[in-house]
């Protein structure tokens, strides 16, 4: 039996995450007007060769392809109905690929709906709508919930008390997406990373950090200032850059050299979990797994 | 002009009560729609606009002021719509897929019926086929597309691409507005017209319908 993750990162060893599955997705068929979860059911082996993709490039933590799986979201396609069977079989698109060789992180985005009085959703819906995504996940078998790409605090917490409420054991990572200002980082909500790290700590997460929104030399220094404001495990999940237009493509110009290079820098920060998001590959993966390999 | 100020500065607070009652104020005072549109409303979006691209507020700011911009729109909007009646053409408007800004798009609604025509609007993030097919469905002449984001602006190319497969171009005529988009990348994209304006967007529909 592996230790638990959260026994590996009281450790103070370096875990290594995966990387962006929708753009991946996208090159594999999914038409663009599609949504992306909806493959977990119709396509359950292509997440399944992308899982295994990341673990042979060496990830240890692999994300489900729940980002857009809580009936909130879901709900834009007409398949909130559909949420309990989005979420298992995602989990077990990744057990196929991995059984036991990799932590299985569920993942839970943005519901892409706003809360009163900016939008027309109320506390009671947003709460309700994690609560049912985040019982399939952990029915079906995750190791740990990964509370991803949050940019309103509230709904962070939301979705933190949901997952807490549902098991007292299932460690909870939290994670938002900052942008640099000349102040500082905030949140396009207008949260900084000191309140944002206070509250997510409040609420009970057991990991907390960033992901998306940024390339990985902010992402550094996002870093460092969370690391400033807080003892709790860090999980950084860095994009391959800012998404460019050419060509009617969009390309993400960091490479897999480039960002091992500066993960050193992550470490050295003593981050606990690295990976990747927009625009990463396995490849990306790969590089940042054997650098950090390397320095020890 | 006190109270034109007062639209915008309230609008800038996003207080949409305000804004209501001062834009009531400003027509029971005779100052014109237009005016109130253009140096109030308007104006005081852009300046939200302006701050919240120098990080100076976030997207609540900006959510609340639209949310204000729209209390003030109700208002002035059956003015700016006065007759309707007569249709002089029928004209399918929307944000293009992925976008969800329409306060720009819903004013050059308001226009083009102040105008006279017939508008079928589809809201925000409306698919290329989907314009296609309800001006097909409708019998509509012209499609109108907004975009507001550098991202999105790209799918509005699919709405041509879609009309010259079914032999349908120079039959269904296309426009395009927005703050990103301009003269050069309608004619790039292959697009029959630029509008920089709601006014101007009513110009244009005359004159492509002329
Ligand atoms: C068919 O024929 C025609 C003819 C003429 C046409 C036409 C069609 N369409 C428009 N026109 C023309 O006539 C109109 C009247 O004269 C004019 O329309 P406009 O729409 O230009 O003008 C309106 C009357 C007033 N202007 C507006 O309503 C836009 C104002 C600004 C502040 C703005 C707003 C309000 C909002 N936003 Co957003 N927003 C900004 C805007 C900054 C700015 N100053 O433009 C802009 C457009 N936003 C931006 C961004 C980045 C975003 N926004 C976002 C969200 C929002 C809100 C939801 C909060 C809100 C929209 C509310 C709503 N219901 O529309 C996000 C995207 C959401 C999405 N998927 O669409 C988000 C991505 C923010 C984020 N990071 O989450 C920037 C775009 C950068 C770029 N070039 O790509 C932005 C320029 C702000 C900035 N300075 O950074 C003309 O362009």
């Amino acid at each position: 039996m592996m230790k638990t993750l959260m026994e590996r990162l009281r450790s103070r060893e370096i875990l290594i995450s995966d990387g962006a599955i929708g753009s991946i997705l996208l090159s594999r068929g999914l038409p663009k007007a599609q949504c992306p979860e909806s493959y977990n059911i119709s396509h359950t082996d292509v997440l399944t060769d992308i899982a295994k993709e990341y673990l042979e490039a060496g990830a240890e933590i692999i994300q489900t392809n729940t980002f857009g799986a809580s009936p909130l979201k879901l709900k834009d396609y007409s398949l909130d109905e559909k949420t309990d069977s989005i979420n298992r079989s995602a989990v077990q698109a990744v057990r196929n690929a991995v059984d036991d060789k990799a932590y299985i992180s569920g993942s839970c985005g943005p519901s892409g709906k706003m809360l009163k009085p900016y939008g027309d959703i109320e506390p009671e819906e947003m709460y309700e709508s994690f609560h049912r995504q985040i019982t399939s996940l952990i029915s079906a078998g995750v190791d740990i919930i990964c509370i991803e790409t949050m940019t309103d605090i509230n709904e962070a917490l939301s979705a933190i008390k949901a997952a807490k409420s549902i098991s007292s054991t299932i460690p909870v990572m939290a994670t938002m997406t900052f942008d640099p200002t000349p102040r500082g980082f905030f949140t396009i909500m207008g949260t900084d990373i000191p309140t944002a790290v206070k509250m997510l700590s409040d609420s009970g997460a057991d990991v907390i950090g960033s992901n998306c929104g940024n390339g990985i030399e902010n992402m550094i220094k996002i870093a460092a200032d969370i690391k400033a404001e807080t003892e709790i495990p860090v999980i950084i999940q860095s994009n391959a850059g800012l998404p460019e237009l050419k060509d009617e493509k969009i390309i993400y110009s960091e490479t897999p050299e480039f960002m091992a290079e500066k993960a050193v820098e992550l470490a050295e920060l003593d981050v606990s979990i690295i990976g990747g998001c927009c625009g990463t590959t396995p490849a990306h993966i790969k590089a940042i797994r054997n650098k950090i390999d390397s320095l020890t | 002009m006190d109270i034109i100020n007062s639209i915008s500065t309230q609008l800038i607070s996003g207080n949409d009560k305000d804004v209501a009652s001062d834009t009531k104020k400003a027509l029971d005072s005779g100052i014109s729609a237009e005016t109130i549109l253009n140096d109030g409303l308007i104006m005081g979006m852009n300046i939200i606009g302006d701050r919240f691209r120098d990080h100076e507020v976030f997207l609540p700011d900006v959510l609340m002021a639209a949310k204000a911009m729209y209390a003030g729109m109700e208002l002035i909007k059956p003015i700016l719509i006065k007759s309707g009646i007569s249709s002089r053409g029928k004209i399918v408007i929307g944000t293009i897929q992925g976008d969800l800004h329409d306060i720009g798009k819903n004013l050059v609604g308001i226009m083009l019926k102040g105008a006279g025509y017939e508008v079928i609007d589809l809201g925000h993030d409306v698919s290329p086929e989907k314009f296609v097919e309800v001006a097909k469905e409708t019998g509509a002449t012209i499609i109108g597309m907004s975009a507001l984001l550098t991202t999105t602006m790209a799918n509005m190319k699919e709405v041509v691409k879609i009309l010259k497969n079914e032999n349908l171009d120079g039959k269904i005529r296309t426009i395009i507005g927005g703050a990103p988009v301009s003269d050069q990348y309608a004619s790039d994209i292959g697009v029959d017209k630029y509008s920089f304006d709601a006014g101007n967007a009513v110009d244009i529909v005359k004159e492509l319908m002329a």
